[in-house]
C-alpha cells in the first residue's frame, strides 16, 4: 500500500480550543469612537477603553492604532493565521507582527477600521480584550510546554484557564498597572523571575502519591528600573494556584501606587514594602481567599489532547533534501520528549512576518504538525510543533518555499528588537530595523552555526522602556540620543550579562555604543572571546565570569572590555561619515522625537 | 433626481448563477481583460477578450468607442466584465464603458480562477463578433482629473480616497486623502464586500451619501477603479475615479503629503 492509498485525515478538523471573543465588543467599538470624533467622549477615558479593548496608540499621530491580539500560551491555529493574514492586507501594512510576549500586533491600522478587526477576530475566536490597559496581560506559558524534555509537567491547561478566569472578570479591570502571568515548563525555558507572577511546574511527592504543583515566582519584571522576582515558598499545590494569584491580584489592587505612573507595577510595591513583609501578606491574603470565596472557585483544566500525525499523500519518490538543512536542524528544532517527534522554531526578522507567509504556515502547520496549531515564543518568533523526524526534511522545504526557511532561531543570531521609532511613541531610536541589520549580517557570516555563541542572546529596545527586553540580555542594548556639538546621533547604552534562566541576573552597563558601531563592537566582544576563552567556554558563560569578575584571563571586569571598546565609539565628524549620524531605516539626520508613552512593547 | 434614481438601480456586479443563464440566453456581452494567451488558453464561454494593455494604450473616447463597437457593443447591450486580477482590471474597462455613456455594464462578482475552480464551463474558441454602433454620450460626472481635484480642495464635501497599500499611502499621498486600501473592498470570495459589510465600513469611516468622493491609487486606475464600484455598490450617488492617479500626480510634481517621523517600513517583513 501506497501513502496515496489511505485516506486523508487532515488536521483541518482541529478547532481552537477557547472562544476567547465576543462580538458584540466590536460594535461597542465603533460606537464609541464615533462619540470621541464627534467630542462626547472625553480624551482620557477613550484612551482607557481604547487600550483596555487591545488598541494602542501610534507614533506622531492621533488617527493610527495598534491592535495587539492575545494569543493565551501562545496558541494559534491555521484558521486564525489566515485571518490574521487577511487583516493585515486589508487594515494594516500587509505584515503582522510578533511580540516577546505572544500576542501577534498589526500596525498603523486607522481608528476608525480597528472595530473592524475586532470582528474579523472575533469570527475566528480571537480577542484583542486587555491586551493593554491596567489589566491581565496575555497570559504566557513556555512555547515548549508539553514537550519539553524538562518539566514535570505541562502546564499549558494551567495557563489557558488562567487567561480564562481573569479575561473580562471584574477584578482585572482597572488595576493600579498592567499584570503579567508567565507560566513555563522548566528552568531553562522560562522567564518566571522577570514577571508579575511566573510559574514553574513541580511535583511532590506525599504518601506515595504525586501532587502536581507550582514554584511561584513574585514581584519581578523588566522596565526602567528591572528587579528579579521572590519564590513565594517552596511548593504551591496546584488547588491553590487560583487563590495564590487572586491573593497577590487583590494586595496589588489594594495597595498598588495608582498615583505615580513610573512606579507603579507590583514591583515596586514588593520592593518598597521588603519581600518578607510581601511574602507574609500574601500567604495572609490567600488564607482570607480560601476562607471566604462564597462558591468554590477553581480552574477549569482542560488537558486533553489530540495528537494526530497528518497523513502524506504526496509522491515522496524523487525528494531531495534541500540545501541548508543540516545547518537550520542544528539552529531551529529542537528534541521533544515524544521521543519520535521535533519542535521547529521559525526565525523571522524581529517578529515581523508577511501575510503571504501567513498564509502559507497555516498551510503548513495542517500538513506537519501532529497537534494542529502552532505557538509564538518568547523570542518574536513562532514554534510548530510535533513534527515527525521523518517529515522534517519535507517541511524545510516547504518553509523555504515561504521564505520562512531562514536558520539560526535558537541562536544569537536571531536578536529581538521592539518596535521602535517604526511605530512607537516613546522611541528614540529604531532598534527594530538595528535588530534585522544584526541578523542579516550575522547570518551571512554564518554566526549562527558557532555552538559556542548559540546560547547567548542580543535584545534591543529604543528606549529606556524595556520592552526588547535588553536588560535579561547576553548583549542588550537601549537606545538614546549622542551628541558631538551641535549635530546628535542614534546611540545605545550596552550591558553585557544579563540572563532570564535559572541564574537570573541583570546586565551590568558597560559603554555607550552609537548604532552605526553596534555590529562592529559586538563583532570584537566576540573576537575577545574567542582569545580568551576556556575551551568549552560558551560567549555566554565567559560574559558571566567576566561580569561577576571572576574572570582570570587579561580581561577581568566590564570596564576592560570598556577600555578595548572605546576607540570603536568615538564619533567621527559629520564631513567624514555623514551616514554616522542617521539611523538605520532613514537618510536625514538624527534627531529624538517622542509623544506620549502608553508604553507599547 | 431622475439621474440619482437612474444610478441606485444599476447593478455593480453580477452574479455568478445570473452570468450563466445570460449566457445561455445570449443575452449579454462578456468581456474578459486577461491577456490574449490567457485568453486563449480558456475563458468564459461566449466572452471576447480586451486585455486591460491594449484598451490603455489609447484610451481616448473616441478609440475606445471603437473599441468597444468591434466587440459587438451598442447602446443597449448588457455587458458583464471579468478579470483574474481581484476586479481591478475589469473595474478599469467597466468604468471606462460607463464614461462614453453606456449605462448596462456590471462585474462579474468573482475572478476567473474561482470560476474555474468551482468546475464551472469553460471554451477555448473564440466567438464570431458583428460589429455594432455605439454612440459617444460622454458622462464626465464620474472623471476626475488633477485641475479638478485641485479645485475641490476647498470643498467641504469632498473626500479623496488612496487605494493604494497602506506603507505606499503613508509614504506619499495627495494632501487631504485618506486611505482605503483595495485590499479593503474584498470578501474572501468575492471581488466585492457584502453590501452590508461595506456600509458599516464605510460608515466608520464617515463618508456619507451627500459627500463627493473622488478615488485614486498608484498608476492607471484599476485599483481605485474598484473602488469606484465598492462605493457605487452600496448606493453611494457621486463617486469619480481620478483614473490618472498618483503618478499623473507625481509627474506633474503636484504638492504631496507624508507621515512624518516614523519609520514604518522596517516593520514590513518583505
Ligand atoms: S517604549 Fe518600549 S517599544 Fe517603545 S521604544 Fe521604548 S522599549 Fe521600545
Amino acid at each position: 500500500m501506497t501513502v496515496s492509498d489511505v485516506k486523508q485525515t487532515r488536521t483541518d478538523s482541529i478547532k481552537p480550543k477557547v472562544n476567547w471573543a465576543r462580538m458584540e465588543e466590536a460594535e461597542d467599538f465603533a460606537k464609541t469612537v464615533k462619540l470621541f470624533r464627534q467630542g462626547k467622549y472625553d480624551e482620557d477615558s477613550f484612551r482607557r477603553y481604547r487600550l483596555q479593548h487591545g488598541a494602542y496608540g501610534t507614533r506622531m499621530t492621533s488617527d493610527y492604532a495598534m491592535v495587539r491580539i492575545k494569543l493565551p500560551a501562545g496558541e494559534v491555529y491555521p484558521n486564525q493565521l489566515e485571518k490574521i493574514s487577511q487583516l493585515s492586507e486589508q487594515f494594516s501594512i500587509g505584515s503582522a507582527h510578533i511580540s516577546t510576549r505572544e500576542n501577534i500586533q498589526l500596525h498603523w491600522v486607522i481608528l476608525e477600521d480597528v472595530s473592524e478587526i475586532f470582528r474579523g477576530l472575533a469570527e475566528v475566536g480571537l480577542t484583542s480584550r486587555e491586551a493593554c490597559g491596567n489589566s491581565v496581560r496575555n497570559v504566557m506559558c513556555s512555547p515548549l510546554s508539553g514537550v519539553c524534555a524538562d518539566e514535570k509537567f505541562d502546564s499549558t491547561p494551567y495557563a489557558l484557564a488562567t487567561a480564562k478566569f481573569f479575561l473580562r472578570n471584574p477584578i482585572a479591570q482597572s488595576l493600579p498597572r498592567k499584570f503579567k502571568f508567565n507560566f513555563t515548563c522548566c528552568e531553562q525555558h522560562g522567564m518566571v523571575r522577570m514577571v508579575d507572577v511566573g510559574l514553574i511546574p513541580q511535583l511532590r511527592e506525599s504518601n506515595g502519591i504525586k501532587q502536581r504543583g507550582f514554584k511561584i515566582f513574585l514581584g519581578g519584571g523588566l522596565g526602567n528600573r528591572s528587579f528579579v522576582g521572590h519564590q513565594l515558598e517552596e511548593f504551591t499545590p496546584e488547588e491553590d494556584l487560583l487563590y495564590t494569584s487572586l491573593a497577590v491580584l487583590r494586595i496589588f489592587d489594594r495597595l498598588g501606587d495608582r498615583k505615580n505612573l513610573a512606579r507603579n507595577r507590583m514591583r515596586y510595591l514588593v520592593n518598597d514594602m521588603g519581600w518578607d513583609k510581601f511574602q507574609n501578606l500574601v500567604l495572609k491574603e490567600r488564607a482570607i481567599v480560601r476562607a471566604t470565596q462564597s462558591v468554590v472557585t477553581s480552574l477549569e483544566i482542560d488537558d486533553s489532547s489530540d495528537i494526530k500525525r497528518p497523513i502524506k499523500i504526496t509522491d515522496q519518490s524523487g525528494f531531495s533534501v534541500p540545501d541548508g538543512y543540516a545547518r537550520w536542524l542544528k539552529t531551529n528544532t529542537i528534541k521533544q520528549k515524544q521521543s519520535e517527534y521535533h519542535s521547529v522554531f521559525l526565525t523571522l526578522e524581529a517578529g515581523d512576518i508577511t501575510a503571504t507567509q501567513l498564509v502559507a504556515l497555516a498551510e503548513i502547520i495542517r500538513e506537519f504538525s501532529s497537534e494542529g496549531k502552532a505557538r509564538t515564543g518568547f523570542n518574536q518568533n513562532i514554534a510548530i510543533r510535533y513534527i515527525h523526524n521523518d517529515d522534517l526534511p519535507n517541511l524545510y522545504s516547504k518553509l523555504l518555499q515561504a521564505g520562512l526557511a531562514k536558520s539560526g532561531a535558537l541562536t544569537m543570531t536571531a536578536p529581538i528588537g521592539c518596535s521602535g521609532t517604526t511605530s512607537c511613541n516613546l522611541a528614540l531610536t529604531n532598534s527594530h530595523r538595528l535588530a534585522k541589520e544584526i541578523q542579516r549580517k550575522f547570518l551571512e557570516m554564518k554566526l549562527d552555526e558557532d555552538v559556542d555563541l548559540q546560547d547567548s542572546s542580543i535584545k534591543i529596545s529604543g528606549c529606556p522602556n524595556s520592552c526588547g527586553q535588553h536588560g535579561i540580555a547576553t548583549i542588550g542594548f537601549f537606545g538614546g540620543g549622542g551628541r558631538v556639538g551641535k549635530e546628535m546621533y542614534p546611540n545605545y547604552q550596552m550591558s553585557l550579562g544579563g540572563r532570564s534562566d535559572g541564574e537570573t541576573m541583570l546586565g551590568v552597563t558597560c559603554t555607550r555604543v552609537p548604532a552605526k558601531r553596534v555590529i562592529p563592537v559586538i563583532l570584537k566582544i566576540i573576537e575577545l572571546f574567542k582569545q580568551h576563552k576556556k575551551s568549552n567556554d560558551s560567549l555566554k558563560e565567559w560574559i558571566h565570569r567576566v561580569v561577576n569578575e571572576k574572570e582570570d584571563s587579561a580581561i577581568k571586569s566590564v570596564n576592560d572590555i570598556r577600555k578595548i571598546l572605546d576607540p570603536l565609539t568615538i564619533p567621527p565628524t559629520k564631513e567624514d561619515d555623514p551616514d554616522f549620524y542617521s539611523d538605520y531605516g532613514t537618510d536625514t539626520s538624527y534627531h529624538t522625537k517622542t509623544g506620549k508613552g502608553e508604553c507599547a512593547a | 433626481m431622475c439621474r440619482l434614481s437612474r444610478e441606485k438601480t444599476i447593478k455593480t456586479t453580477t452574479d455568478i448563477d445570473s452570468l450563466r443563464s445570460e449566457i445561455r440566453d445570449k443575452s449579454v456581452r462578456v468581456i474578459d481583460v486577461r491577456r490574449e494567451e490567457d485568453y486563449k488558453q480558456n475563458h468564459i464561454p461566449s466572452s471576447v477578450n480586451l486585455p486591460l494593455a491594449n484598451l490603455l494604450s489609447d484610451d481616448s473616447p473616441e478609440r475606445v468607442q471603437k473599441l468597444f463597437q468591434s466587440l459587438g457593443i451598442d447602446d443597449e447591450t448588457p455587458v458583464v466584465v471579468y478579470d483574474d486580477t481581484f476586479g481591478a482590471l475589469a473595474s478599469r474597462v467597466a468604468w471606462t464603458l460607463e464614461y462614453i455613456g453606456h449605462s448596462d455594464v456590471s462585474l462579474l462578482e468573482t475572478t476567473y480562477s474561482k470560476w474555474k475552480s468551482l468546475g464551472l464551463e469553460h471554451e477555448t474558441k473564440t466567438p464570431e463578433i458583428q460589429t455594432k454602433t455605439h454612440s459617444l454620450n460622454l458622462n464626465p460626472e464620474i472623471l476626475a482629473t488633477s485641475d479638478y481635484l485641485e479645485q475641490s480642495k476647498e470643498k467641504p464635501n469632498t473626500l479623496l480616497i488612496d487605494n493604494r497599500e497602506r506603507l505606499n499611502y503613508l509614504e506619499q499621498h495627495i494632501p487631504g486623502a485618506v486611505n482605503l486600501p483595495y485590499r479593503t473592498l474584498a470578501s474572501s470570495d468575492k471581488i466585492l464586500r457584502p453590501k452590508d459589510d461595506m456600509k458599516r465600513l464605510l460608515e466608520n469611516r464617515g463618508v456619507t451619501n451627500n459627500a463627493e468622493i473622488i478615488t485614486y491609487c498608484g498608476s492607471v486606475g484599476t485599483l481605485s477603479g474598484l473602488a469606484y464600484y465598492a462605493l457605487k455598490s452600496v448606493g453611494l450617488p457621486n463617486v469619480k475615479l481620478y483614473v490618472r492617479s498618483f503618478k499623473e500626480w507625481k509627474n506633474l510634481k503636484k504638492p504631496t503629503q507624508k507621515q512624518e517621523d516614523a519609520s514604518y517600513w522596517d516593520l514590513s517583513a518583505e
